[in-house]
């Protein structure tokens, strides 16, 4: 059996975002676009393989698409007044221009994203119609049913279409805003497949690969915006960790043990190229700064070598945006590794009351208690993590670290 | 699409009728509903009295239970409403923003149900 993508797996790769986002415009109905390209794609699956693949398969594609849309209108009656627009296209055999293209691909992703819609609606949205997954792929990332996925992407479909939410490109004046929604659903995707990325989880560790391709195609939609460069690289410098922060039982390595021979040098330089992008940019956002702070550890060969001084001060321009306890948090372990674990015990000790029911203040507050030497207290203050800890492999890690102790 | 504009608000945060920020705010209001009718955008619309003069009817078991004050007892009451004929919810976002009390209430929009 040969490993190269069939021309159609490869043409849906590359062609589906664009089909759906032509068709979304030019039948003016998320629905109709997704269906009537899913039936492109089932007859080429049919004719490309007795015909052989067409000399450009994206052009096969649309006037396929557009054929079935046309279909479909005239069988259900709805959208009728779009029947004239397709049929003229079909007859000009019109591809779309680039600047069209983009319009429309910039329209679907914000469509998705729309802030009418609740976050597990813009995510499920963005997986199916940006990225083309199916409802059972994206059902089995997020660990659900697919019968509930099926009913979550129907809820959101139907208030797509009762709220009266436009798939077009935002205003001016609020494109910031929108990219901003776009930016947040792409980083959840992120974070969905990273958080509880185990060892060999290859399901959930596609949404990441997923994030990597919207994350790439948003820049190019919108490269005047820092943040969309700083969330590229910010994304593509924790990836390029990704295989190295588990073991093989699927428990966490910490930052100071993970081999850094095996971190992905080829995602490190492209995080590092999108930061730089958006460091030409202006305007400086928590992406921009989430990612430098990535990218100083993708260059630092190791623990003690790292710039900590440097990331304290970052974590510091985070808080001056957005103040929270879990910044400070992280400022402080920053400034431990710099300063001593004493320094950092001092500094954590005011955010107990904030952070009380947060695992990782108490995991890391007994790592910091364990390098004072005060290995009873760090005990107790695992034992508190463990308590408030949901993550299977995160607690039997801790209990490593208690073993270990006592 | 045709939206209801419901106005929540909490009485306790609304200027006080008869000072100058009520008159104020009065003048925002009428300047908001002229900019609606300006626009081709008003369908209509009108500002309630506030829940203590609400009553409540319900029909349980054949029996009416009659109640003094509003069905839900929360912080934010439902003090007016606008009827708006826009063309998505960006464009009914658009005019939600510059309802006057959107700065310490919550504007609801809900699409009008078409039947066929």
């Amino acid at each position: 059996m040969s490993l190269r993508p069939s021309p159609v797996d490869h043409a849906f790769r590359t062609e589906w975002t664009s089909l759906v986002a032509t068709l979304v415009r030019e039948t003016g109905s998320l629905e109709l676009a997704e269906d009537s390209v899913s039936e492109a794609f089932a007859e080429a699956s049919v004719r490309w393989r007795t015909d052989g693949a067409p000399r450009r398969p994206g052009a096969w594609l649309l006037t396929t698409a557009r054929r079935k849309a046309i279909d479909r209108i005239r069988r259900d009656q709805r959208f009728t007044d779009r029947i004239p627009l397709l049929a003229e296209q079909i007859e000009r055999n019109a591809d779309q221009p680039e600047e069209q293209l983009g319009d429309d691909q910039l329209a679907l992703i914000a469509g998705c994203a729309h802030p009418a819609l609740n976050t597990e609606a813009q995510v499920a949205l963005t997986l199916r119609y940006v990225c083309g997954l199916t409802t059972e792929q994206i059902a089995r990332s997020f660990l659900v049913p697919t019968e509930t996925m099926k009913k979550r992407l129907t809820r959101a479909k139907t208030k797509i279409s009762s709220a009266g939410v436009p798939f077009v490109v935002p205003e001016q004046s609020r494109l910031d805003d929108r990219v901003e929604a776009i930016c947040a659903v792409i980083y959840a995707v992120f974070n969905e497949g990273y958080a509880s990325t185990a060892g060999a989880d290859l399901v959930r560790g596609s949404l990441c690969d997923e994030a990597i391709w919207l994350s790439e195609l948003l820049c190019g939609l919108v490269p005047g915006d820092a943040e969309v460069h700083g969330l590229s690289g910010l994304i593509l410098l924790t990836d390029a960790r990704r295989w190295t922060r588990t073991d093989a039982d699927g428990l966490p390595i910490l930052l100071e043990d993970q081999d850094r021979s095996k971190w992905d040098q080829r995602k490190i330089s492209l995080g590092l190229a999108a930061l730089h992008r958006s460091a030409q940019l202006p305007g400086v956002g928590p992406y921009r700064l989430m990612g430098s702070i990535a990218g100083l550890h993708a260059r630092s060969r190791s623990i003690d070598t790292t710039p900590w001084v440097e990331i304290a001060e970052v974590y510091g321009a985070l808080i001056a945006l957005n103040d929270t306890p879990v910044l400070r948090l992280n400022q402080a372990v920053a400034r431990s590794w710099s300063e001593g674990p004493e320094v950092g015990l001092e500094l954590i000790e005011s955010l107990e009351d904030e952070l009380s029911e947060y695992p990782y203040f108490f995991s890391a507050r007994a790592a910091l208690l364990n390098k004072c030497g005060r290995s009873t207290e760090a005990a107790d203050s695992y034992r508190q993590a463990i308590a408030l800890c949901h993550n299977d492999a995160e607690v039997r890690w801790m209990h490593k670290q208690l073993a270990n102790l006592e | 699409m045709k939206y209801a504009v419901l106005l929540y608000n909490d009485p306790a945060k609304a200027p006080e009728f008869g000072t100058p920020e009520m008159d104020a705010e009065m003048a925002e209001w009428f300047q908001f509903t002229a900019d609606l009718q300006a626009a081709g955008k008003h369908l209509g619309g009108e500002a309630l009295t506030p829940t203590q003069t609400a009553t409540t009817v319900q029909i349980r078991d054949g029996k009416t239970i009659t109640a003094d004050g509003p069905f839900a007892e929360t912080k934010e009451a439902l003090g007016g409403f606008y009827l708006i004929d826009v063309e998505n919810v960006d464009e009914a976002i658009e005019w939600a923003e510059k309802v006057p009390l959107v700065g310490y209430g919550s504007v609801e929009l809900r699409p009008i149900m078409e039947f066929d």
